[in-house]
């Protein structure tokens, strides 16, 4: 057989049948689920009369809509509540797994997967939820789909996908202090574009990517779909396997030895080819921010917004106008010191554990400035509880900062946590589009220190001043 | 849903790297239906805060009354896998998205949706772009048989279509079926890897 990439060995081992011109038939080995986009997929059952036909494979969370603060009934939103419960009474009559509201278990989709042991190397895993992506980080081959496909694998298991090609991001050299794994993927979607990996399945490799923990990969993945790339992947290695093992869904005892062994195997051979590669050098890497509308709009925090007039970068001038128009930020000089209202730091990017302990340990002893609020909402339950018995939630309020039950939060405000039109915030998120965090709300994206620090000084600060 | 010829006149907003969120706000994805998201289509951009109408935006605009066509840029479609997207621009009346390109999880959804993708170069796209601005109620025509746009100067040019979805747009058929009709070799490769 002809030497072959991660990806199209996770690929072909799933695919049930290619017609000739159609999409292959891929088979799906775990189908994540959430409140927002699944309602409709199981009335499309109801209506057709069929089954979820593995409810062993399929495993659902309420994390969109979610409050993170304790609701009185006064207080509830009707139509968020009305699809919790309707994701309830789904699960239910399908026979489906739940982490409802009360579970300990609960969080984002995707910190849920890794932390139960649920997401494994070389398993093909889909969820209604573009940042699926994040699963590629275990060797998983990862789709975000939408609504109809869920429905899709529900009744079927399958997923119809044309196969992607195949783009090797190599990332050589090791980061700087202060610098995190969410700066080097700002700077990689900055360089190729928002659009720069449509149509790829992106592999990351090198030194720098071997160095990282789980947590830290799982970021990068993450935010391949910011690039454009339905999926990113990382090939399992001793790193993968640790952070596994005796996970609550991962094998055990002599079913765990031989699993590590097929893992290892799930590398690229020396020789593969792949359709697109750029090599990357993590060492000259600086703390990035965006400064704009879409995660591409992002530079060096030292580094001037782009200039419309003198447009050198990737983006479409007239895009780059309307975001700098929206922002209402100045072009031709960096945004040190620019005005913050709001502080967020959560989400599927970065709310996981080393995220608030980053944080925590920068806020210790420090107090967050008087013109903001910070909010700290950890990925899941378990993160909440692990960091409450760490401390950090005593660290993060005495700071100043408000501590929250887990959720998706102000990462896309649909569940009220929501910044104001016209203010600024600071996100450790992944997506600064307009409005995604409130109507009118502005986003500067950067990593949990540059947050951290940037709510100690109340403007946009780099965090390599106090290293 | 059958997908019909096309006739109509085209809503412009030729804007780069237009993602899912501003096709449709978060704040209206606690639905549990598919339908009624047209009104909200496009929400900020084509309201005020007090729910008023902004004159200026293009799907005010008195030509764009009826129009199942809209002309976009780059990347169109680009961030969350809200199908609520796709569902919007059909309920608003949509049948047909020209752009130069589109991000994948919103041209698969689209497909599903009865929505037809139509990705041209950037040279056609320009000259659609000012024949459209020149006049706003200008015809276009697209045929999906022969995978044909007809700009409103007559020039006719073939798009690139798969085989696949094609026949599930003209035939309206349903891609479940088509996954279903597979089930021996899904019972056999769960047999094998259980
Ligand atoms: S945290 Fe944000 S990006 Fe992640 S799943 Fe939730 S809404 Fe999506």
């Amino acid at each position: 057989m002809s030497p072959r990439a991660l990806f199209d060995k996770v690929w072909d081992a799933h695919v049930i049948a290619q017609e000739e011109g159609s999409p292959a038939i891929l088979y799906i080995d775990l189908h994540l689920i959430h409140d927002v986009t699944s309602p409709q997929a199981f009335a499309g059952l109801r209506e057709s009369g069929s089954k979820v036909r593995r409810p062993d494979k399929t495993v659902a969370t309420m994390d969109h809509s979610t409050p993170t603060l304790p609701v009185t009934f006064e207080l509830r939103d009707e139509m968020a509540w009305a699809q919790l419960d309707q994701l309830k009474a789904n699960c239910e009559e399908f026979g489906v797994r739940l982490y409802a509201m009360d579970s300990d278990k609960r969080g984002i989709v995707h910190v849920i997967g890794p932390e139960l042991g649920l997401t494994q190397p070389g398993l093909t895993v889909v969820c209604g939820d573009s940042h699926t992506s994040t699963h590629g980080a275990f060797g998983a081959l990862a789709f975000g789909i939408g609504t109809s496909e869920v429905e899709h694998v529900l009744a079927t298991q399958c997923l119809l996908q044309r196969k992607p090609k195949n783009f090797r991001v190599h990332v050589d050299g090791f980061m700087q202090p202060g610098v995190s794994s969410k700066d080097l993927i700002l700077a990689l979607i900055a360089k190729i574009g928002v659009n720069g990996g449509t149509g790829y399945a992106l592999e990351y490799t090198g030194a720098a990517i071997r160095a990282m923990d789980m947590e830290q990969r799982m970021t990068v993945c993450n935010m391949s779909i910011e690039a454009g790339a339905r999926t990113g992947m990382i090939a399992p290695d001793d790193t993968t396997f640790e952070y596994l093992s005796g996970r609550e869904f991962a094998p055990k005892d002599d079913a765990w030895d031989a699993a590590v062994q097929k893992w290892r195997e799930l590398v690229s051979d020396p020789e593969a080819e792949y359709d697109r590669s750029i090599d990357f050098d993590a060492a000259n890497l600086e703390p990035m921010i965006t400064f704009g509308t879409n995660p591409g709009m992002a530079i060096p925090i030292t580094a001037p917004v782009p200039d419309p007039k003198e447009n050198h970068s990737l983006i479409p001038t007239a895009a780059l106008e309307k975001a700098l128009a929206y922002m209402d930020v100045a072009p031709g000089k960096p945004l040190l010191g620019h005005k913050l209202d709001v502080v967020f730091l959560g989400s599927c990017a970065n709310g996981r554990l080393s995220d608030l302990r980053q944080a925590a340990q920068f806020l210790k002893g420090r107090k967050i400035a008087d013109n903001l609020r910070m909010l700290v909402v950890p990925g899941s339950q378990a993160v909440k509880h692990q960091a409450e018995a760490e401390g950090l939630d005593r660290i993060f309020i005495e700071a100043g900062a408000e501590w929250r039950q887990a959720g998706c939060s102000m990462c896309l405000a649909m569940n009220g946590d929501e910044v104001a039109a016209g203010e600024y915030v600071i996100s450790t998120s992944n997506r600064n589009y307009e409005g995604r965090q409130g109507v009118g709300a502005r986003s500067f994206l950067a990593s949990p220190l540059t947050a951290a620090a940037s709510a100690v000084e109340g403007v946009i600060t780099d965090v390599r001043a106090y290293l | 849903m059958k997908f019909e010829r096309i006739k109509s006149s085209a809503v412009l907003l030729p804007l780069d790297d237009v993602d899912t969120d501003q096709i449709i706000p978060a704040r209206y994805l606690k639905t549990i239906k598919k339908d009624g998201l047209g009104k909200h289509l496009f929400a900020d951009w084509r309201y005020s805060s007090e729910g008023d109408e902004h004159g200026d935006f293009a799907l005010n605009q008195p030509s764009s009354k009826g129009a199942s066509i809209l002309i976009m840029g780059v990347n169109f479609g680009c961030g969350s896998s809200r199908e609520h997207a796709a569902w919007a621009l059909v309920d608003y009346g949509f049948r047909a998205v020209i752009a130069k390109s589109f991000a994948d999880i919103f041209r698969t959804n689209a497909l599903k949706n009865g929505l037809l993708p139509i990705a041209i170069d950037a040279e056609t796209h320009a000259e659609l772009v000012a024949m459209v601005a020149a006049n706003p109620e200008a015809q276009l025509s697209v045929d999906l048989d022969d995978q044909q746009l007809v700009l409103p100067n007559g020039t006719t040019l073939t798009f690139p279509l798969d085989p696949f979805s094609k026949r599930i747009l003209i035939e309206g058929a349903n891609e479940l079926d088509y996954i279903l009709s597979f089930e021996d070799a899904i019972s056999a490769y769960e047999s094998e890897h259980d």
